[in-house]
């Protein structure tokens, strides 16, 4: 038996506490973290994205232990995959529908920190963190996409590298050290496979780390927009909190099952989603001479492939699109309301948030279709829409007219 | 709203329908868990690529003059045939008493091939060339009396690796680090062809 | 909580409908599209209708292509013997009607036709099928082998409605005949000004096939029904097991869902 220092803890977990804070941390992090007690539907979406990531990981070590890079090898080992390796079909579909599911649910969890004003101060760092998350995460689908070598592989990573060719002086001469090549070919695989698998997954951590390490450092908002931490009881514990272990816990043990009900249908069911997770033209083998019909990134790109294409400047629809991801960094500094959630800030703000929602989704839509009229007058419409509720904010917000917010939360059933 | 826990019985109840619960989920959560690592596991099995290509080899005998040995792969291992001849195969009982396992009732091979030639014909020895001791491929020394292996020496294998010795019909000697005989795959002769990877439909012992 | 439980509703309904929609696994027998009688033949809306877990149906497809399709095009990533376990083929009859001799069962399915000489007689190498049917689909395909007509401007001396300019022959045509495509003038106004169009109306049968246009339809559906097998042959398995997975999470939500009330009863 270890000498008991502390006096308290006995055997293996006392010899692991004196050479780790184990208990310490389990203590702080789930027992005495308190966070509010009026989360609903919209809170569930960090969670999952933690165990989308972790799906992520998982089948997509499998898939590397029998996948083969390379523009000969990679189509057919990704056919390997799915006929000849035991449910290796399973662990590709997996990977494929994570890649949807991913961004399903960080779009829903970002749209939160919107709706309930989570970027404002002191939660700026922490809206950075989660805006640099979402960059990597786009690379990360991007190169994913490229490594099955099928013929939108090939072209989606064709047309998108070639954006960077409108940076002015350096952009040709960048596009050929990305691709490594003078067109995309075996090098540009080769690359985007390496930081696929390895660079970016461990920035993704990375961040993720800093990203809750900055969460717990200011704790959770909430969808009445009040610190929790301003209203303590007697025995020094928000009256609005409640500890994250076992109330939080459990209901996102409840949020995991319903994810994994709807995740399943689609991996089991759909996994092709018509077209829209696994398209079909990518079935057919990467060929530079033959151009697909339609090359459309995947769906959780199009709204800025609309956005790129509504302009008929290559130059300058690349600088917009750019501009459209960029506007999410700005928002802690555009909106200048004292005011976080929505429900309770000015009429003004609800139509260009509700605005904002519908350009975005109209843009999602219209960039999977082809660039002809009407698609393309509607683009730029949603594009105005897109960009006017961030232009507009610092106008209007720091005036706004905003209603009453409670000093204790609500509970909207 | 219910109002929270008004008597000491609500209370026990509580705690123990949530006990039940908790337990009933981890329950189903585990077998859900374990389910899972099913599919993920058996991808690491052979696939269906490595079981077509473990397939039975098939060699030509027609090509082997007597003495002589040739070595094909069947599932990734090597696979000595020899041709062997008749002034040695009759002599294989004669040196029982200097081997290990002379009756191989200790060694892995088919039912076929437990006998004194350890083989279906006299003429012919299929064993698998990987050294009972730690894996290296013995070498071929079929002239008795070899110079380095002594006078008494009746023709048969030498591992390099740490010197054990078997017969020409896989059995070890004494003396030897290796305790079993050679191992001898499943294996059947229709004329002159013969299939390594399966048992034939007919098992005969004398050539 | 209503809401959370509404909108785990909806959004199973609305997957359940897409994925009804999405793939259908063989619906109730639709016969093949018949003629409409006034307007042009609705050959665009044909759909293949095939059960893809019809063992017989994938069986008769796995003949027929062996027999008319194979000579030109290989479906390199499936083995026979994979075929044959998936469609509980024996191996004495696999071997016997679906391989060539030259075969080991546990070979791919290679075609006999060289890529040059494809090149040579038809102007490009007759493509790899194994995907075909996830590339463009079993409904193209189906629409694809019943719309050859006689064209006399085209060195095959045929032309198809689904593939303008098809490099491929009407290599069924022994059994579902030779037909004509029959073209009417319509007339249309295009921006502002009447003008007459070509529009394609029906087919005409000039030479009758082996089989009755009902045979044929059949051979072809089942012919796209192995090519969609082909594509995706683990899809029957996965759809069973799908239905025992979203079994299961249905009962694991609902114990963590009643967890998740006990313990939250005392927060409000």
């Amino acid at each position: 038996m270890a000498t008991t220092e502390q006096g308290t803890k006995p055997g293996l977990w006392g010899w692991i506490n004196k050479r780790l804070p184990a208990e310490e941390f389990i203590r702080s992090q789930l027992l005495e973290y308190y966070a509010p007690k009026n989360f609903n539907i919209w809170y569930f979406f960090g969670a999952l994205s933690l165990l989308v990531l972790v799906i992520q990981l998982l089948s997509g070590i499998f898939l590397t232990m029998f996948y083969k890079v390379g523009d000969a090898s990679a189509f057919d080992s990704v056919e390997y995959i799915m006929r000849e390796v035991d449910y290796g079909w399973l662990v590709r579909y997996i990977h494929s529908s994570g890649a949807s599911a991913f961004f399903v649910v960080v779009y829903l969890h970002m749209y939160r920190g919107m709706m309930y004003g989570s970027y404002k101060a002191p939660r700026e760092l922490l809206w950075l963190f989660g805006m640099l998350i979402y960059l990597a995460l786009m690379a990360e689908a991007f190169m994913g996409y490229v490594l099955p070598w099928g013929n939108m592989s090939y072209w989606g990573a064709q047309v998108i590298i070639n954006l960077f060719s409108t940076i002015p002086v350096v952009g040709g001469a960048l596009v050929e050290w990305i691709r490594g090549d003078y067109a995309i070919a075996d090098s540009t695989l080769n690359r985007f496979f390496a930081l696929h698998v390895a660079a970016v997954p461990l920035a993704i951590i990375l961040l993720i780390t800093l990203h809750l390490v900055a969460l717990r450092q200011v704790g959770s908002n909430n969808p009445d927009g009040i610190e929790i931490k301003a209203n303590k009881g007697p025995d020094g514990k928000p009256v609005d909190g409640i500890p994250f272990h076992p109330y939080y816990t459990v209901k996102d043990i409840f949020g995991v099952g319903a994810f994994l009900l709807l995740f399943c249908i689609v991996v089991f069911f759909v996994p092709t989603f018509n077209g829209l997770f696994l398209e079909a033209a990518n079935f057919e083998p990467a060929n530079p001479v033959s151009t697909p019909e339609d090359i459309t990134p995947s769906w959780y790109f199009t709204p800025y492939y609309a956005i790129l294409r509504s302009i008929p400047n290559q130059r300058l629809g690349a600088l917009a699109m750019l501009l459209a991801i960029l506007m999410f960094f700005f928002l802690p500094w555009l909106d200048r309301s004292p005011v976080k959630s929505i429900r309770y800030r000015s009429g003004l703000f609800k139509f260009f948030f509700a605005v904002f929602t519908v350009s975005f989704c109209g843009l999602m839509y219209l960039g999977l279709q082809k660039a002809e009229e009407p698609y393309v007058t509607l683009a730029r419409i949603c594009m105005t829409g897109y960009f006017l509720f961030f232009v507009t904010l610092p106008f209007y917000s720091g005036r706004e007219k905003t209603t009453h917010v409670p000093q204790r939360v609500t509970f909207h059933e | 709203m219910t109002n929270a826990g008004a008597t000491t019985e609500d209370a026990d109840n509580d705690l123990s329908r949530r006990k039940f619960l908790t337990v009933a989920l981890g329950a189903v959560a585990g077998t859900g868990a374990a389910f899972t690592a099913v599919p993920f596991l058996s991808t690491w099995a052979p696939s269906e690529r490595v079981r077509a290509a473990g397939a039975p080899a098939k060699f030509d005998l027609s090509k082997l003059q007597p003495g002589q040995m040739t070595t094909i792969i069947w599932r990734k291992q090597p696979i000595y045939i020899v041709n062997r001849p008749k002034d040695i195969t009759s002599k294989l009982g004669e040196h029982d008493a200097r081997l290990k396992d002379p009756k191989s009732s200790e060694s892995d091979q088919p039912a076929y091939a437990q006998n004194e030639k350890r083989s279906v014909r006299d003429d012919l020895l299929v064993l698998i060339g990987t050294c009972t001791h730690l894996g290296c491929l013995p070498k071929q020394h079929f002239e008795p009396g070899d110079a380095t292996l002594g006078a008494d020496w009746p023709g048969g294998f030498y591992c390099p690796c740490h010197g054990s010795r078997f017969d020409l019909a896989g059995r070890v000697f004494n003396g030897s680090p290796a305790s079993l005989n050679l191992r001898i795959p499943p294996y059947h002769v229709d004329g002159n062809l013969l299939t390594v990877g399966e048992d034939g439909a007919a098992k005969t012992g004398v050539a | 909580m209503n809401k959370v439980a509404a909108f785990i509703s909806v959004s199973w309904l609305a997957l359940a409908g897409i994925a009804a929609a999405a793939e259908p696994a063989g619906e109730a027998a639709g016969a093949a599209a018949k003629e409409a009688e006034a307007g042009p033949l609705d050959w665009k809306s044909w759909r293949a209708n095939n059960k893809v877990d019809s063992i017989n149906s994938l069986q008769r497809g796995a003949r027929n292509f062996m027999n008319y399709c194979v000579t030109c095009h290989s479906m390199k990533y499936l083995r026979y013997s994979r075929m044959a376990h998936d469609l509980q083929i024996p191996d004495d009859m696999l071997q016997a009607n679906l391989m060539p001799i030259e075969a080991s069962p546990a070979d791919y399915i290679t075609s006999s036709l060289r890529p040059e000489d494809g090149v040579t007689w038809f102007g490009k190498e007759p493509p790899d099928l194994s995907l075909m049917a996830r590339a463009r689909g079993v409904d193209y395909i189906y629409r694809f082998l019943k719309t050859f007509y006689t064209d006399p401007s085209r060195p095959t001396r045929t032309n198809n409605l689904q593939l303008e300019n098809a490099a491929m022959p009407a290599v069924l045509s022994d059994l579902g005949g030779v037909q004509e495509a029959v073209y009417r003038n319509v007339e249309r106004v295009v921006d502002g000004k009447t003008v007459t169009e070509k529009e394609f109306s029906h087919f005409e049968l000039t030479t009758p096939g082996r089989l009755t246009p009902e045979e044929f339809d059949g051979f072809v559906r089942d012919t796209v029904n192995f090519l969609d097998y082909a594509g995706d042959p683990t899809q029957v398995e996965r759809r069973s097991i799908g239905v025992w997975v979203v079994l299961f999470l249905l009962l694991m939500t609902w114990l963590a869902w009643l967890l998740k009330k006990e313990y939250w009863k005392e927060v409000h």
